[in-house]
């Protein structure tokens, strides 16, 4: 899924950096831009939200999201318990709150993953070229024609079961489409006038790539990782709702979603609850994702 | 014409021999050890006798080297045979050919309705005159393709299977029990292609054929619909090829979900038995199905652009 959304965005020339903006006029352009864009300020405060409750849960609830009240089972959503409660009376809401930090481990696995190995395979191709880059992209066109679920279950078959198996499964699912845009951008910056001076005075060819090469091509790169961190979710709850992600009581969010699926007729919130949650996430990182794919540069 | 056709037929095959190579791979040096997971099947936790382990890598034949084994393998799969399940003992071919039909029609289903939500999503944004409503119109793919896609079958099993009870929530019989995973499957691929397409119907009404059309004195629907849309359908087209591999991915999601026979409950078996051959059927499935849609959309570009057809036969050429 990544790639077809990705590649067009990610591969679109460059957004100018704002560096022609003068730097003290900076944070006003800044709060101009969040001002005009509630939707944005809105998506910002959301991820933060996330990354807080996976580092910090207990600032969120107090409720233990492992043992819960049998005599509060299937409670319908309200002020003592915002997400309800499920069959063993848990409170839903702590679930979330907890499972965030498992979810955004294996989210931020799998796109490191994917940053790594596949940016490292397109900066090799582009700056090396010849065969190797012949070979290189031969293999990514083959990662690219299996379907990216196809693939990720393949690595869990081998690898086993477990969030971080699913995450890693999930980020070489991905590898093709970093490898490509890596590799265009390389060689988009190759070619410049910068790199042939830094080459024509006697620079070596790890400093041309360290200080030149490497710095001008990552901007598109690191667009493509957040609107991968959007889908690493999405793939990551897919397979844990299949069942192949952390073992049952542990609160991921997938398997919240798949947990509720036997008591969808009695207590609805056990799966909108969870799936609302991962939804939002996954929307407020794609609009991020759209900010800094241009739209920051754009608006002056 | 004849050359475009089987340079593209000569880069399907050698892809699906790629897929089929990276899957062995895969599948092969990585940790897991597929005679010790058969053995364990039938054993239930019982201990295994080393000899009878020995010869059950015989017969498989995972006793000889690797290089041996994928040339054996290979040759295999070249005559049809992708070897058997480890789980059941089918042939793995038997077993996919088997499961493929139910998914291929709900796969078809929503293909069908990702093309005419999509298409008439982008064509209602583009041809709507009223800002709020095109602005309105196109944030609904964003939303589309952000919501987990069995959490939406499970959503509308919800409210239209046990509330309102207008559809059943489980099972395969009939083209009743095919409307909910079709919709829920739709609805990430229909985003995309309204996405796409917005965007290229946009970019065409721009170009200057399009104002000499409207120059001539031709209605806005006639050079929205006979004159942009051909061309602006190019890239949607594309998509919906890549799309394709995807959307049998998510169907096997969404077979789970609803409980349906097909592909989907075969491949999470096979997933959850580490049942190896089965597996790598699957893959190499999946990537046929990827060849052989993108090898459908390629023969159908020239139809729609003719410069395409000159321009692959002067690029194979060169």
């Amino acid at each position: 899924m990544t790639d077809i959304l990705v590649t067009p965005v990610a591969l679109a020339p460059p957004a100018a950096v704002p560096q022609t903006a003068v730097p003290v006029r900076r944070p006003r352009r800044l709060v101009r831009f969040l001002v005009r864009r509630p939707g944005l300020v809105l998506a910002g405060v959301l991820v933060l939200l996330v990354v807080v409750a996976a580092f910090a849960p207990g600032l969120f609830t107090g409720q233990d999201p492992l043992v819960g009240e049998p005599v509060e089972k299937f409670t319908a959503p309200g002020a003592a318990h915002w997400f309800g409660t499920d069959e063993l009376g848990r409170d839903l809401f702590a679930r979330v709150v907890h499972g965030a930090a498992l979810s955004l481990k294996a989210t931020l696995i799998a796109v490191s993953v994917a940053f790594v190995v596949g940016g490292l395979l397109g900066l090799v191709a582009g700056f090396v070229g010849g065969w190797v880059e012949d070979a290189i992209m031969r293999v990514v066109d083959v990662l690219l024609s299996i379907p990216a679920l196809f693939l990720s279950l393949a690595f869990v078959t081998a690898l086993g079961y477990g969030t971080i198996e699913v995450a890693v499964a999930v980020g070489i699912a991905s590898v093709a489409a970093f490898a490509r845009v890596m590799r265009a951008e390389v060689l988009r910056v190759r070619t410049a006038v910068f790199v042939e001076a830094a080459h024509s005075s006697g620079a070596r060819w790890y400093s041309v790539l360290g200080r030149h090469v490497l710095p001008n091509s990552l901007g598109p790169v690191l667009v493509l990782a957040t609107l991968e961190l959007a889908t690493a979710v999405l793939a990551v709850s897919s397979l844990s709702f299949l069942g192949f992600g952390a073992p049952p009581p542990a609160p991921e969010w997938g398997s919240l979603i798949s947990g509720g699926r036997n008591y969808l007729g009695n207590a609805w919130w056990l799966t909108a609850m969870p799936g609302l949650v991962v939804a939002a996430t996954v929307l407020s990182i794609n609009r991020i994702a759209r900010a800094l794919d241009g739209e920051w540069a754009a608006a002056r | 014409m004849g050359r475009y056709v089987l340079r593209r037929l000569a880069q399907a095959v050698v892809v699906l021999w790629a897929a089929y190579t990276l899957s062995f791979l895969i599948l092969d040096l990585l940790p897991g050890d597929p005679v010790t997971a058969m053995a364990s099947a039938g054993m239930d936790g019982g201990t295994v006798d080393p000899a009878e382990l020995a010869a059950i890598r015989a017969q498989y034949g995972y006793d000889d080297p690797m290089p041996v084994r994928y040339l054996t393998h290979l040759g295999d799969a070249l005559t049809g045979d992708l070897g058997n399940s480890v789980a059941t003992g089918r042939p793995v071919v038997q077993t996919l050919a088997d499961a493929l039909p139910s998914t291929l029609q709900l796969t078809a289903a929503a293909l069908a309705l990702a093309a005419v939500l999509g298409g008439g999503l982008a064509l209602a944004a583009t041809y709507s005159r009223r800002r709020w409503l095109r602005q309105l119109l196109l944030s609904l793919p964003g939303l589309g393709v952000s919501v987990p896609t069995f959490w939406v079958g499970l959503m509308l099993v919800q409210f239209l299977s046990f509330r309102l009870q207008w559809f059943p929530a489980f099972g395969n019989e009939g083209a009743s029990s095919l409307v909910l995973p079709a919709v829920a499957l739709a609805i990430p691929t229909g985003a995309l292609v309204a996405q796409v397409l917005a965007k290229s119907m946009l970019t065409t009404l721009d170009e200057p054929y399009v104002q000499t059309a409207r120059a001539k004195g031709a209605g806005r629907a006639r050079i929205h619909l006979s004159h942009a849309l051909r061309n602006a359908s190019l890239p949607a087209l594309t998509v919906v090829g890549l799309l394709a591999g995807q959307l049998l991915a998510n169907s096997v999601v969404i077979e789970t979900v609803f409980s349906r026979d097909g592909l989907g409950r075969v491949t999470a078996a096979a997933v959850g038995s580490q049942d190896l051959p089965l597996v790598q059927g699957v893959v190499v499935l999946g990537a046929f199905v990827f060849v052989l849609v993108n090898l459908v959309v390629d023969l159908v570009y020239p139809l729609l652009d003719r410069r395409i057809a000159v321009a692959g036969v002067r690029r194979s050429l060169a």
